[in-house]
């Protein structure tokens, strides 16, 4: 068992992509991820990671440059958040396309306008069809965890697709939380060097990222969500075998009393550990009341999921961005989909909170609740959404 | 025989659509793009080379006797060598279905 030490959790994260032993890291800075990134810089300086750090004059830049890394056959890391992301928009979808297992954390902001550096989902939102593996963490420890379990999964033979970890920023980032290190043989054990399966290399030459024509692109998108679908295969194994060496269990949906619960709470990122103080006051009110957490965003767990609230009668979805003009947040858009046909399909409430950073305590859950309660017995149909907490609404 | 590119199904791409035969870029038939075909006049040509020169896919070759031709499986058409021939001896044509 590696030594338990309480840390910076982007420090941490640094921490970690050392143990991966990375070959490059290009990165731009950018709050809330700074943090990550500079510690990197300074492990590299320092002689304690052996690897190139481009200082990179933007995210564009810092993703295609990853690219390049990538494809040369090397292992790079790069983080960012919110307009960091929205500016490596571009590259973000090619290097899918192009099947290059770069692991990026995105430390959760709001995109701007109003200007914002504060915590939520939007920027997360905004890439959720880029074609990468994308998972939530909820504390230091699963960051930690999940940059070896990152590398591990985007680089096995039968996936090879970047996977991106996103981080609550600030909530996580900028908290000092105890992290158990792994031992350098644990990391050796879990994560082999990466093999990759074309390179750019003189002695054999060949075109990456090039142009599909009509008569092959089509072909060319199943062969990249096909793999995409299937590597949750791989994830669950990924898991498993993180869960032999070090003793953590991690799966696609996390839950806490859930089983025999009416009604569940339903989140993605550090709001799961709110809740769960929630639901333990809620049943200690007598309220039956449970917790799921999405944890693997894409590819989705359907199967996971709906086993998961499967008794329950109704879902409190916690969204942590907008869909302006949809039918609400996009976490519960995706999960009344998910439910559609099956047999007893709860009622859903959703609400939107938390956005730049507002903070929601115990107690705001607990009237999202009651709210929900009222909601339900009136006509759960009512309203499709709503903003919690806003002044006016 | 090989399948064509056309043929290929998802599952026989290469991973991340990687091309793996170097230089494939000359079986790609850009002389399908041509709406107008060049055309030289050989009693005002005076086999200086400036089409060839400036042709910028290299779709114009030099015959054994000197004149000057365009490879019509590259040529697209764009009119370059017409326009640059000193003599005006390049006539572009327009092809017809």
């Amino acid at each position: 068992m590696g030594n338990r030490i309480g840390l910076e959790v982007s420090l941490s994260a640094a921490e970690a992509v050392k143990m991966a032993d990375v070959d490059c890291i290009a990165a731009y800075p950018i709050t809330p991820q700074t943090h990550i990134v500079e510690h990197l810089s300074e492990l590299v300086n320092d002689g304690q990671l052996d690897a190139e750090f481009i200082p990179v004059e933007s995210e564009h830049s810092a993703m295609s440059v990853c690219a390049g890394v990538s494809a040369a056959g090397a292992r790079v890391f790069t983080c960012t958040s919110s307009q960091g992301l929205a500016l490596m928009n571009e590259i973000v979808h090619i290097v899918a396309s192009m099947r290059l297992p770069i692991v990026t954390i995105l430390a959760n902001r709001s995109l701007s306008g109003p200007i914002s550096i504060w915590n939520d989902h939007t920027d997360v939102m905004s890439i959720r069809d880029c074609g990468w593996i994308q998972v939530f963490v909820n504390n230091g420890q699963e960051v930690f965890d999940h940059v070896l379990f990152g590398f591990r999964v985007a680089e096995s033979q039968n996936v090879m697709l970047p996977l991106m970890i996103h981080m609550d920023g600030f909530i996580l980032t900028h908290v000092i939380e105890p992290v158990e290190m792994w031992e350098k043989e644990q990391v050796e054990r879990y994560l082999p060097p990466f093999k990759p399966v074309h390179s750019l290399h003189p002695d054999k030459p060949v075109t990456m990222g090039g142009v599909g024509m009509p008569y092959i692109f089509s072909e060319a998108k199943v062969a990249q969500d096909e793999p995409l679908i299937q590597s949750k295969g791989e994830i669950i194994s990924a898991w498993k075998e993180l869960g032999d060496i070090v003793g953590r269990y991690y799966n696609p949906v996390e839950t806490y009393k859930s089983d025999d619960a009416e009604t569940l709470f339903i989140t993605q990122g550090s709001y799961g550990e709110t809740v769960s103080m929630v639901v333990d006051e809620l049943r200690d009110e007598g309220k039956s009341v449970g917790l799921v957490m999405d944890r693997l965003w894409r590819p989705f767990p359907f199967d996971e999921f709906r086993e998961a609230v499967k008794n329950a009668n109704n879902l409190i979805v916690i969204d942590r961005a907008i869909s302006y003009g949809g039918q609400g947040g996009p976490l519960a858009i995706e999960l009344r989909a998910v439910l559609y046909k099956t047999k007893n399909q709860p009622n859903i409430t959703n609400f939107i909170c938390g956005l730049a950073g507002r903070d929601v305590t115990v107690d705001d859950f607990k009237r999202m609740y009651e709210r929900s309660m009222e909601k339900i017995k009136t006509n759960p149909l009512e309203e499709d959404y709503e903003y919690y907490g806003v002044r006016g609404k | 025989m090989a399948k064509t590119k056309v043929d290929l199904s998802w599952q026989e791409l290469e991973i991340g659509a990687v091309v793996t035969n170097a230089g494939n870029a000359s079986e790609y038939r850009t002389g399908d793009w041509r709406s107008l075909r060049p055309v030289w006049d050989r009693d005002r040509c005076v086999k200086c080379g400036i089409c060839y020169i400036f042709c910028p896919d290299a779709a114009i070759n030099e015959t054994e006797e000197g004149w000057f031709d365009a490879d019509l499986y590259y040529c697209k058409g764009c009119g370059i060598c017409a326009n640059e021939c000193p003599t005006q001896s390049i006539k572009m044509i327009e092809e017809e279905e």
